[in-house]
């Protein structure tokens, strides 16, 4: 299905880890992939008889969805985990719990946890290939894979791109993703939020940072909005929201600056009103919903890939 | 048993006594005769050519975990490490379980202490639990054996409890040690910079300690009280003592090796055995903390020697304790900036032994005559990796196991008896 070189990658912790040719590959693979979510028979049999195990740890509607539906298109068996239903709330150790789940020989286990880092403490601890749905602040690969493949899909390139982020890059595992990401394919990645909400040294993963919400959205090709969230552990970040809207929100005259073919995207879910106004959310330059389409199809290709079936 | 020994052509290091030669340095009875005394017949020689012959090295920042936490480490197990590492006393900090804040807490450290193979201090807390609300009773702690007053690890958060502290504390001879953090900006888990953005982990910014080092300098300024500083890790604190000593405040401040050895960038891949409060900084840090161990803005090097089992470390780096073992590689790490000529050999003994002994007010640090026989034998050559196998404190928490280490004690002395030795 996937030409090119053979993918060696036993687990994908982060876009760190990947490079460019890894992540050509991997959206190569999820383009050939994507056409199976739109037949009437939404199955194929690439990963029959493999066990999948969803290991969240922190709530998510949509990310969890997403990866069920890639492995169920897959003829994957998966089952769910939440910290609801697990040991976790006893006392048990995530390697306790990494052993536990390793005995009944899973093929992947994709994790999403509050803590940076949790994914690669799980690697060490099982057998089966791990994928990162999301850890802590730090990264969120799929994410990241994601946003690159809707970029390329509508703007045919991903080299030589203004990309604005612009909002909670503090506490964005997405900003991390999307700033690799987007730097490692040659484009080049324009800052800007709330100094609040604006991490130390943020410049030294390759983004630049702008005085100003004009000077990031200014001719950009993408704009890449983040959600917000007012406060954190009592670290009073925003005076409040209807403030965020009016002096960094994504509104239409903000988006005028950029260019006239500039598209607007949003990891979800969207703040109405907060981040974009609703006639930018749900405007032409919108990409939101086909961010979520191509999530499945990133989602098969990393299933795919780790398995290593190519 | 008579503990009567001659050391022999060893290069004997004592800087209070302003000695720096090839000697022989004699021991009789436990307690040190002199240099180059004529050896009486029947008295055993040790062969310390090519050796240091030091004081005995004092490490006034160590937690033994008695009472309470003994499965991580306990008075005699940290005891052993310490003579491993060339150390003949130890302060432990009041972080146990229960809290070091009453005489009969410390009269039963001292108790367990007298079996240990080191001298053991222990340090008072500054208030009742180290809850930072009432003062505990240091009169009776001193009586009981205590050196000195910390609420480690719990920093005090109300000044005026900790100019109370200062003020009841010089009533007694005591010095206050700070832990120096100012806990409403340090929630983070390592340096607030670049790495810990890169990793997104919460960082904890250098202003907090900076803040928290400048209170209680001006608390010992408005009091007149003696205030150490604990395991300084930032430049702006090494600036802000170092200007406070200028005008005469009665500060005194000490380091961590592993601030002066390790950056921030050791923090890969979420390596548990990297965080410690506070955390390890920028280079430019390290920098700082470099030169202050050369123009003695610090007085002494000491371990922090925090020991964890893997139940507090092997898991993600949020939730990992904070701390590292210490005590069996301070003298090697130390010696490495004695090889980078950033500290004298004179200097590695003040640091390590003589500035200590001096802001505890103990009787060590000297070779003088008369003094009790704790020595320390360092070969500055002696290669070993450091493995975990090795490793002496119950704990294996240190991030620099694997490496290769130059330089250690080769034979330590208390009262004349060898505790550790690696000598033929």
């Amino acid at each position: 299905m996937a030409s090119g070189s053979a993918f060696a990658h036993r687990h994908i912790l982060g876009m760190e880890q990947l490079s460019r040719e890894d992540i050509s590959h991997i959206l190569a693979t999820a383009d050939s992939f994507k056409e199976i979510s739109t037949r009437s028979i939404k199955k194929v049999p690439t990963l029959r008889g493999h066990t999948i195990i969803n290991l969240f740890f922190e709530p998510s509607t949509r990310t969890r969805l997403s990866f069920e539906v890639a492995a169920k298109r897959m003829s994957a068996d998966t089952f769910n985990i939440s910290p609801s239903t697990s040991s976790t709330t006893k006392g048990e150790t995530l390697a306790d719990t990494a052993r536990n789940i390793s005995a009944m020989h899973p093929d992947i286990i994709i994790i999403r946890h509050p803590c940076s880092g949790a994914p690669l403490l799980l690697s060490r601890h099982v057998k089966a290939a791990v994928i990162n749905a999301g850890d802590g602040a730090h990264e969120h690969p799929s994410q990241g894979l994601l946003d690159l493949m809707t970029v390329k899909e509508r703007l045919t390139t991903l080299s030589g791109l203004k990309v604005a982020l612009v909002g909670d890059i503090a506490h964005s595992r997405v900003a991390r993703s999307d700033i690799i990401g987007f730097t490692r394919m040659g484009s080049a990645v324009h800052i800007y939020g709330p100094s609040t909400l604006i991490p130390t040294g943020i410049d030294q993963l390759g983004a630049t940072l702008c005085a100003s919400l004009e000077e990031a959205v200014r001719d950009a090709d993408v704009v890449m909005t983040l959600r917000i969230q007012r406060e954190r552990q009592n670290d009073p970040l925003l005076p409040s929201l209807r403030e965020y809207a009016s002096q960094f929100g994504i509104s239409r005259r903000i988006l005028s600056l950029a260019k006239p073919d500039a598209i607007v995207m949003h990891p979800g879910p969207v703040n109405r009103g907060v981040e974009l106004p609703p006639e930018v959310a749900d405007g032409p330059q919108s990409v939101i919903l086909d961010q979520v389409t191509n999530g499945v199809a990133v989602r098969m290709a990393l299933l795919y890939l780790v398995m290593g079936t190519s | 048993m008579s503990a009567s020994w001659c050391i022999k052509n060893g290069r004997i290091i004592d800087p209070v006594n302003n000695i720096d030669r090839i000697a022989d340095l004699l021991v009789v009875d436990g307690r040190i005769k002199g240099v180059d005394q004529p050896t009486p017949p029947d008295v055993p020689e040790i062969n310390a050519q090519g050796l240091w012959v030091v004081p005995g090295l004092i490490d006034m920042h160590v937690h033994l975990r008695e009472p309470g936490q003994e499965y991580k480490e306990d008075i005699l197990s940290g005891a052993r490490a310490a003579a491993a590492g060339g150390f003949t006393g130890v302060a432990c900090m009041p972080n146990t379980h229960p809290v070091n804040d009453c005489a009969t807490v410390t009269a039963m450290i001292m108790d367990r202490a007298a079996a240990a193979a080191v001298r053991v201090y222990p340090v008072g807390a500054i208030s009742l639990g180290s809850e930072g609300k009432q003062l505990a009773e240091y009169g009776e702690m001193r009586q009981a054996g205590i050196v000195a007053v910390s609420d480690d690890g719990r920093p005090v958060r109300d000044s005026q409890l900790m100019r109370r502290a200062m003020e009841y504390a010089s009533d007694f001879g005591l010095p206050v040690i700070s832990h120096s953090e100012e806990a409403t900006l340090s929630a983070g888990v390592m340096h607030e910079g670049p790495v810990a953005t890169r990793l997104g982990l919460k960082g904890i910014p250098a202003a907090a300690e900076a803040i928290m080092v400048y209170r209680e300098i001006a608390l010992a300024e408005l009091t007149g009280a003696r205030v150490h500083i604990a395991h300084v890790s930032t430049a702006m604190a090494t600036e802000l003592i170092r200007a406070a000593k200028g005008r005469g405040v009665r500060v005194s401040a000490e380091t961590a090796p592993h601030y002066f050895t390790l950056t921030d960038e050791a923090v890969q891949d979420y390596d548990t055995n990297t965080k410690m409060n506070p955390p390890l900084r920028s280079a430019a840090d390290r920098e700082a903390i470099r030169r202050a161990l050369a123009d003695s803005t610090f007085d002494a090097i000491a371990t922090d020697h925090a020991p964890h089992s893997i139940l507090e470390k092997e898991v993600e780096f949020d939730l990992a304790a904070n701390g590292i073992i210490g005590l069996e590689t301070a003298l090697p790490l130390t010696l490495a900036l004695v090889r980078d000529r950033i500290i004298d050999e004179r200097r590695l003994v003040e640091l390590l032994s003589a500035r200590p002994a001096a802001i505890l007010g103990l009787s060590g640090g000297t070779l003088s005559a008369g003094a009790a026989a704790d020595i320390t034998v360092i070969d500055p050559d002696l290669q070993f990796v450091y493995t975990a196998d090795q490793v002496v404190s119950k704990s294996r928490n240190s991030p620099f196991l694997g490496q290769t280490l130059q330089g250690r004690a080769v034979l330590t002395m208390v009262d004349g008896t060898i505790r550790h030795s690696l000598l033929a």
